[in-house]
């Protein structure tokens, strides 16, 4: 199993002793895994780490570039008036880069990550009161590093959700969109004949499968 | 703490939660429930996922010539690498969000008729959510409710004619469903209980003390 860790970097650090940034290490480290065939994490996944654990401002740029276009899209299609839209997306890509520390690839992809930053800060503007939160999980004491077997799991989640999304006939799509954009009340969804909550969720297994696994173990 | 749980909470309204969209009263009895019961907290997660899913692929718009500038400018102002503010955590049978509607504090009952008791947590436009407490063995007068009522079992059991609730499931009712629901006999029953339209209670009495109860 891979575990792109610190070793790796530093391992590959010596090889080459240039003057690299985090990212770079992070690029190489992900050739040498590949050329020993072995999986990898996404680009996302990469960027977020290098950000989390060397506040990587390079691999933030690249994390920006693939992101705030979407989250300006997706916070106009969520009803934020042109105006705002781009003070929204900042204040989130901000808040990306100042919780890095809290990003957990285990538990989220970086799209449902930035997914939820993106959803409160629309919830906070909207209302006074944030929305009530579950109780928080028995956070792991150590700083281990992730177990690459369940970032994996979660990554592959979200290709096939995508993939899911894409095959939808047009009016489906609309309809999972405007659920996860805040169109719609609970009692539209309950009440949409044909969305396909269902279908979409069941292609979600794997990680879950684990992810259950693991909670019983954090109680 | 670890349960069985045989009753859930319905996709529509976690979807509803994740986007936030769902009213607050329920918004609590969904946050005290994953936080009873791991299959909804995995459930919680997929939805999340599948939310991240429409931001991948919801269309991009063009960004202003400065935007990507300004916040690479701002990495560098100092924030706060605190932690997240910790949820308030659980006490006795109350799980951290309803301690957190309780403010920490201990619930203050008050009585409602027939040995029941309530404690008002959240009142306002989205609806209400309060906790009942019903001794062993005792209905909750009879009652119907315009909208969706939502019921987390925290401590007992209660059955009803759709079926018994036990310690972290959800009965989900609908505004059709006039119900008597009753508590088991072996230990008080305590309920976290969310409407988005007032509760009526059937009997004249009870109707006539509303305004008072504020139910």
């Amino acid at each position: 199993m891979l575990r792109i860790n610190d070793d790796l970097i530093a391992a590959e650090k010596s090889a080459h002793p240039e003057p690299s940034t985090g990212i770079a290490t992070v690029r190489k480290a992900q050739r040498v895994a590949m050329m020993k065939n072995e999986a990898v994490y996404s680009e996302q996944t990469l960027w977020m780490l290098a950000i989390k654990n060397k506040r990587d401002k390079q691999a933030f740029g690249l994390l920006f570039d693939h992101f705030a276009p979407r989250l300006k899209g997706f916070v106009i299609r969520a009803g934020a008036p042109a105006g705002q839209a781009e003070d929204i997306v900042q204040d989130v890509m901000l808040s990306v880069w100042r919780k890095a520390h809290l990003f957990d690839p285990e538990r989220a992809q970086v799209s449902s990550w930035i997914y939820q930053i993106a959803r409160n800060r629309q919830i906070d503007i909207i209302r006074k009161e944030g929305r009530p939160m579950p109780e928080a999980l028995k956070a792991e004491q150590d700083e281990a590093e992730p177990d690459a077997g369940q970032v994996l799991a979660m990554e592959q989640e979200a290709d096939v959700l995508r993939e899911a999304l894409d095959r939808l006939n047009p009016d489906q799509r609309d309809m999972i969109e405007k659920a996860y954009l805040g169109e719609l009340t609970h009692s539209d969804i309950a009440d949409a004949t044909g969305l396909p909550l269902g279908t979409i969720k069941s292609r979600i297994r794997l990680g879950l499968e684990r992810l259950r696994h693991e909670l019983k173990d954090l109680r | 703490m670890t349960h069985q749980t045989s009753h859930h909470i319905p996709d529509a309204l976690m979807a509803a939660y994740v986007s936030g969209t769902l009213p607050r009263p329920f918004a609590l009895v969904v946050a005290s429930h994953v936080s009873m019961c791991d299959d909804c907290r995995a459930n919680l997660h997929a939805h999340e996922a599948a939310g991240g899913a429409v931001l991948e692929s919801i269309g991009e718009e063009r960004l202003s010539g400065d935007l990507r500038s300004k916040v690479m400018g701002a990495l560098d102002d100092a924030f706060d690498m605190a932690p997240e503010p910790a949820p308030a955590k659980r006490s006795g049978v109350f799980p951290g969000p309803v301690m957190e509607a309780l403010k920490g504090q201990p619930p203050k009952w008050k009585r409602l008729g027939g040995g029941v008791r309530q404690c008002i947590l959240d009142m306002g436009a989205e609806g209400s959510a309060r906790l009942l407490h019903i001794p062993a063995g005792n209905p909750v007068p009879e009652h119907s409710h315009g909208g969706l009522e939502l019921t987390l079992v925290l401590q007992g059991g209660f059955s009803d004619t759709t079926g018994h609730f036990d310690v972290g499931d959800v009965e989900v009712a609908d505004g059709d469903l006039e119900h008597v629901p009753v508590a088991d006999m072996e230990v008080d029953c305590i309920c976290l209980a969310a409407t988005d339209a007032p509760l009526r209670f059937s009997s004249l009495m009870p109707r006539i003390l509303q305004p008072f109860f504020a139910i």
